[in-house]
């Protein structure tokens, strides 16, 4: 079907429904609680207009947050591994979130759930 | 009669510290590189020993750098290490007089008076040489002791010290300082006691002796003050290697090593460990930390350090430091206090990936200069400062290019203080490329940051580095920039990075003299203050980064200039936000002040006849 699709020169959209509950919720509690400030974005984007990385790539500290939020951190390491953490995220936030420190927390909190063994619940 | 019980104390914690020493000793040289090793054993044979040994004479014994931070508190830390080795060496010499010139054991010399009762012959006691050392032993233990009077009132008035806040101790130092502190009190009474009975002893111990042997019955008091004496120098050598005097036997290491060429090297390693058993906790750094002011008291380095060597490292409190150097620039024994924090932060982020290879997809290729400019990402965040350099290269007619014109890649500094050495290399590598295929001679940035790293980590064949702030002196002493004088009053705030991270203090301040009058600061060049914008800290929070930044402009602003002149796009940025001054970058204020330079002139002259010709 879908080749048929293409052959129209149009396609089905995939679902984007978001499944909450099959979503990982507890990194972004371990976030919030290792940099509080996380909880004052408003997800303006300024951080991803300034961002440095973004200049070459389609990286977005917005999107990161967002999908955090979510619960979507599947492939969250890799986004994050992008930052140059050059700071100008954190001089232009208007909500003086500590960028720099929520991407560290972020690294450090998916580092330690992927370990074996090292299962955090409710943020705990 | 060389022997008796009470030097047991003594003398096991002697053989006890010895063992520890040599067991710690050998473990530091076992963990060194081989070629680290080589260069320690070179040294011990080379000119450098002899900077070593004038070194610890300076620093160890006569602490030049206390006495210069406040001279109460070098006499202090002086009469303590100086009064002391002076003890040991005159006791030895003095024990040869009666031993006949042979060595006598280790405990001998520093219970003589217990084992030696000569008679005080007056008035020409002083002219024998039992009666010279007799006399000299005294005064050198009036030495300790006035020392040890300072210690205490240091404990209740520590603002006479120059210090407004002191180390908060632990119960183990608290220990150790106790039997320290109880050592030559001892001494002095376990001698006045014996020269009491025996009617001997010099001119402190006699007197003393013949005072308390009119209403105490030395005869029974003079044995225990002996093992008190004996048991507190036990007391003191047992903790020490545990305590904050293993500064003592660590620092002259460290001195040898940094004479040796030894740098910090991996983390953990043995010159770290050394260092971290060189900080004496002194607490020189509490007052300079302007952490404090924003209530973090618990993460300056001190603490830091005592964290790193109890091994109760915290995350938290590695990351709370702005990286400013103050601490290290009032440091006396010279601690890298930076390395040991950056060190410290790599083991807490070890896990964190990065990956730039999407940096690798950028083929724009870079135009050709004698000059390329990288105004780095802080300087994009000041277009004012990318403006007025812009303009300042098109007046002096310099061939440039603009390195970063559409972005800059980050140079990597704020990688590496984050600890993450591997990924800030990884951009070091790109960016190294790029600047190179410009084929300039002169790499020009506006950030101090980024100048300070470009100068310690890249290799650059070659070209040379300059903050702009020295390009411009350059331009303006070789007469390609002439500026115009104005009536501004202007104060100077050094960046951390460019002062004490690059020692760059005169050159920004030729040229503002140059087109403004500058005022001095109560706390500038090496003392100066960090604005609170530093990218060296993880964790701090606005509002503590504000009060900060808001100290900082009161200090930099009692002259009331009119302009706060920086060399930093970042500080330039953090002091804005503060709302209390007109703040400047010298390059904008340089720009705002240039005049046509001589070649300018005559081609306008040139041009005005060519017109009148016409």
């Amino acid at each position: 079907m879908e080749k048929k699709a293409k052959n129209f020169g149009y396609t089905v959209t995939r679902d984007r429904q978001i499944d909450f509950d099959a979503n990982n919720h507890d990194i972004c509690k371990i976030v919030a609680k290792a940099e509080p400030t996380l909880n004052l974005c408003i997800s303006c984007g300024s951080c991803a207009a300034t961002c440095s990385a973004g200049q070459f790539t389609d990286f977005s500290l917005r999107q990161v947050i967002l999908l955090l939020r979510r619960g979507e951190t599947k492939d969250l390491d890799k986004e994050v591994s992008k930052c140059m953490l050059c700071g100008k995220c954190q001089l232009v936030c208007p909500r003086n979130v500590s960028t720099r420190n929520l991407i560290i927390q972020i690294s450090r909190a998916l580092c330690d759930n992927r370990m074996p063994g090292l299962q955090i619940v409710n943020g705990k | 009669m060389t022997f008796d019980l009470f030097v047991l104390p003594f003398f096991i914690g002697l053989l006890f510290l010895l063992g520890v020493l040599v067991v710690k000793y050998s473990r530091w040289i076992a963990m060194m590189d081989a070629s680290d090793r080589r260069k320690a054993g070179m040294a011990l044979f080379s000119f450098s020993l002899l900077k070593t040994i004038k070194e610890i004479f300076m620093e160890s014994l006569l602490h030049r750098r206390m006495f210069k931070r406040n001279p109460l508190l070098g006499f202090m830390h002086m009469s303590f290490a100086l009064g002391w080795l002076l003890l040991i060496v005159m006791g030895n010499l003095e024990s040869r007089v009666y031993s006949g010139g042979h060595i006598n054991p280790p405990y001998y010399p520093i219970f003589l008076k217990f084992f030696i009762h000569d008679k005080r012959v007056l008035p020409f006691e002083i002219f024998t040489l039992p009666g010279f050392f007799r006399f000299i032993m005294d005064l050198i233990l009036l030495f300790v002791l006035s020392g040890l009077v300072l210690a205490l009132i240091k404990r209740t008035r520590s603002k006479w010290f120059g210090l407004k806040r002191t180390t908060v101790h632990n119960s183990f130092d608290k220990w150790a300082i106790t039997s320290l502190w109880l050592i030559f009190p001892m001494r002095l009474l376990a001698e006045s006691f014996t020269a009491g009975i025996y009617k001997g002893g010099g001119f402190l111990t006699n007197t003393l002796g013949s005072f308390f042997n009119l209403f105490l019955p030395l005869e029974y008091m003079a044995y225990p003050a002996w093992w008190a004496y004996s048991t507190m120098l036990g007391i003191f050598f047992v903790t020490l290697p545990w305590s904050r005097f293993m500064h003592i036997p660590t620092e002259v290491i460290l001195i040898f090593l940094r004479n040796a060429g030894i740098e910090q090297g991996k983390y953990p390693g043995s010159f770290s460990e050394i260092e971290i058993r060189s900080c004496p906790r002194c607490g020189v750094c509490i007052d300079v930390c302007q952490m404090n002011q924003a209530g973090l008291t618990g993460s300056t380095a001190v603490y830091f350090i005592r964290s790193l060597r109890d091994q109760q490292t915290d995350v938290q409190l590695n990351s709370n430091c702005m990286m400013c150097g103050r601490c290290l620039e009032a440091c006396p024994v010279g601690i890298d206090t930076l390395g040991l924090r950056v060190g410290a932060r790599s083991v807490d982020n070890k896990g964190i990936a990065s990956d730039f290879s999407y940096l690798l997809k950028q083929t724009v290729t870079e135009k050709k200069a004698e000059v390329v400019y990288f105004a780095g990402c802080m300087g994009h965040l000041t277009p004012g400062v990318k403006r007025a350099m812009l303009q300042i290269f098109e007046k002096a007619g310099i061939d440039y290019t603009f390195l970063d014109e559409d972005g800059s890649i980050c140079c990597g500094r704020p990688l590496k203080l984050a600890g993450m050495q591997k990924a800030a290399l990884k951009l070091v590598s790109e960016n190294t490329v790029k600047i190179k295929n410009t084929g300039a001679k002169i790499l020009v940035t506006s950030c101090p940051i980024c100048y300070k790293v470009f100068n310690n980590d890249y290799q650059l064949d070659g070209m040379q580095v300059m903050h702009h702030s020295v390009f411009i002196d350059n331009l303006v002493k070789d007469g390609k920039l002439v500026l115009r004088p104005s009536d501004l009053k202007a104060v100077y705030h050094d960046p951390c990075e460019l002062g004490r991270g690059s020692g760059i203090y005169e050159q920004p301040r030729n040229v503002l003299k140059q087109i403004s009058e500058v005022s001095d600061v109560a706390e500038e060049r090496a003392n100066s203050l960090c604005c609170g914008g530093s990218i060296g800290d993880l964790s701090m929070n606005a509002i503590q980064r504000n009060v900060i930044r808001d100290n900082a402009l009161n200090i930099l602003c009692q002259s009331r200039p009119d302009v706060l002149v920086t060399a930093c796009p970042l500080c330039k940025k953090t002091f804005d936000s503060g709302n209390t001054i007109v703040v400047k970058d010298i390059a904008e204020l340089v720009a705002d002040n240039m005049e046509p330079n001589k070649l300018q002139l005559h081609a306008a002259e040139l041009i005005d006849q060519q017109c009148l010709i016409a």
